[in-house]
C-alpha cells in the first residue's frame, strides 16, 4: 500500500476526468455539451501533468520563510510543470470562448443545438 | 448499438494507455536536473521569489510572447466571427432587467474586484499569482458588471487601445533586454533589487503588469463581444 502516493491519486483522478471529457465529446448531441466535454479533458490533462511534478512531502515553489534559500532545491516541487500548465490554461481558455463563439453563431442561425441537425457534411 | 460499442472501443482504448502509463509512473523522490538548476540559479539570476514566474516571464518568455500572440488571435478570431452586420446592429437587444441585489452589489463588488485583479499580477513575483490570473479576474468583474447591467456598451476603443500598447511595451522590454541584459526578455536590466520585495526581480513586475492588461483587455473583448451579439432574451 505504500505505493499509493498523492501523486497516484491525483493522476487517477486526473485519468478519469479526461475520460469522462472523451466520454462526454463522443456521446452527447448538444454542442453545449460537446464543449463541456472537451473543458473536461482540457482540466483532467492539467490536472495529470501537475500531479507529475509533484516531490513527495515538498512544498510550493515560491522561495518565502517556509523555503530555505541554499536549499531551496531540497524543498519545493517541480515549477516548470506548474508553468506549463499555467499556459495551457489560458491557451484552453481561449478555445473554449472560439468553441462558445461557434456555437452561439449556429444557434443564431438554425435555432437548434442538436449536433445531428447539423448534417450538410455527412455522406 | 454499433456507435455504442464503438464509443465503449475508443474509452477503453483511451484507459489502456493512460492506466498503462499509471503503471510505469515512478514518483520522483527529488527534483530533475533543470528544475534543480531553476531552483539553484533562480533567486541569483531573476531574482522572483516565486519561481513559476521565474519560468514563465524569463527562462521561458518566449513562449509566454506566444502564448499572449494566441490569445491574441482567439480574440480577434471571436470579434471577426461575432461581427455584427450594420442592419443588426440597430435590433434593440431584448433582456430581462437584473435583480436589485445583483445591481447594487456590484456597484460595490466590481471596483474591489478590479483592484484585487491589480494587486495580483503587481504582486506576481512574489505571490502565487501573475499577469494570466489577475487579467482572468478583471475580465471576471467586467463579467459581473455586464450581468447587473445588460444593455450597458463596453468601450471597444479603450479595450483595444490598452490591448496594443500592453502588447507592444512587452515586445519592447524584451528587445530593451537584448541591449541591457543577456538577451530577449532577459530581465536583469539595472540589478535585480531586494529579493522578496515589491520592488525587485528587475522587470518582470512590469511584464506582468503588462501582460495582466493584456490578458485582461483580451478577456473582456471576448465576453463583450459574446454579450452585443446575443439579442434574445435569455
Amino acid at each position: 500500500m505504500e505505493q499509493i502516493s498523492l501523486a497516484h491519486i491525483a493522476i487517477v483522478t486526473g485519468i478519469l476526468i479526461i475520460l469522462i471529457g472523451i466520454w462526454g465529446i463522443l456521446t452527447q448531441k448538444n454542442i453545449i455539451k460537446i464543449i463541456i466535454g472537451f473543458t473536461l479533458f482540457d482540466t483532467g490533462s492539467h490536472i495529470v501533468m501537475v500531479s507529475l511534478g509533484y516531490v513527495k512531502g515538498k512544498t510550493a515553489p515560491i522561495l518565502d520563510k517556509a523555503v530555505e534559500l541554499k536549499n531551496a532545491a531540497g524543498e519545493i516541487v517541480d515549477p516548470v510543470p506548474q508553468a506549463l500548465v499555467l499556459t495551457a490554461i489560458v491557451i484552453g481558455l481561449g478555445i473554449t470562448a472560439l468553441m462558445l463563439a461557434y456555437a452561439l453563431r449556429l444557434y443564431q442561425r438554425r435555432k437548434t443545438l442538436e449536433i445531428n441537425k447539423y448534417n450538410d457534411l455527412k455522406w | 448499438m454499433f456507435k455504442k460499442i464503438f464509443i465503449f472501443i475508443v474509452l477503453a482504448g483511451f484507459a489502456a494507455i493512460l492506466l498503462n502509463s499509471l503503471s510505469l509512473f515512478n514518483p520522483d523522490q527529488q527534483l530533475n536536473e533543470i528544475a534543480t538548476r531553476y531552483a539553484d540559479k533562480g533567486p541569483e539570476e531573476v531574482g522572483a521569489a516565486n519561481l513559476v514566474t521565474a519560468v514563465i516571464v524569463t527562462y521561458r518568455g518566449l513562449d509566454t510572447l506566444g502564448e499572449v500572440t494566441i490569445l491574441f488571435l482567439a480574440a480577434s478570431i471571436i470579434g471577426f466571427f461575432l461581427k455584427l452586420k450594420l442592419e443588426d446592429e440597430k435590433v434593440p437587444r431584448k433582456v430581462r432587467k437584473a435583480s436589485e441585489i445583483l445591481e447594487t452589489a456590484s456597484k460595490i463588488i466590481t471596483p474591489v474586484i478590479f483592484l484585487f485583479g491589480i494587486y495580483v499580477f503587481i504582486n506576481g513575483h512574489l505571490t502565487p499569482g501573475g499577469g494570466f490570473q489577475g487579467g482572468a479576474i478583471i475580465a471576471s468583474g467586467l463579467v459581473l458588471m455586464l450581468l447587473a447591467n445588460p444593455v450597458k456598451k463596453v468601450n471597444h476603443t479603450i479595450i483595444s487601445v490598452v490591448e496594443s500598447i500592453s502588447g507592444f511595451s512587452f515586445v519592447i522590454l524584451g528587445i530593451i533586454g537584448i541591449f541591457l541584459a543577456g538577451g530577449f526578455l532577459d530581465n536583469d536590466y539595472f540589478g535585480l533589487g531586494t529579493f522578496g520585495e515589491l520592488l525587485s526581480a528587475g522587470a518582470i513586475p512590469v511584464i506582468y503588469i503588462f501582460i495582466g492588461l493584456k490578458v485582461g483587455s483580451e478577456l473582456s473583448g471576448i465576453v463583450s463581444n459574446l454579450q452585443e451579439t446575443q439579442k434574445e432574451e435569455i
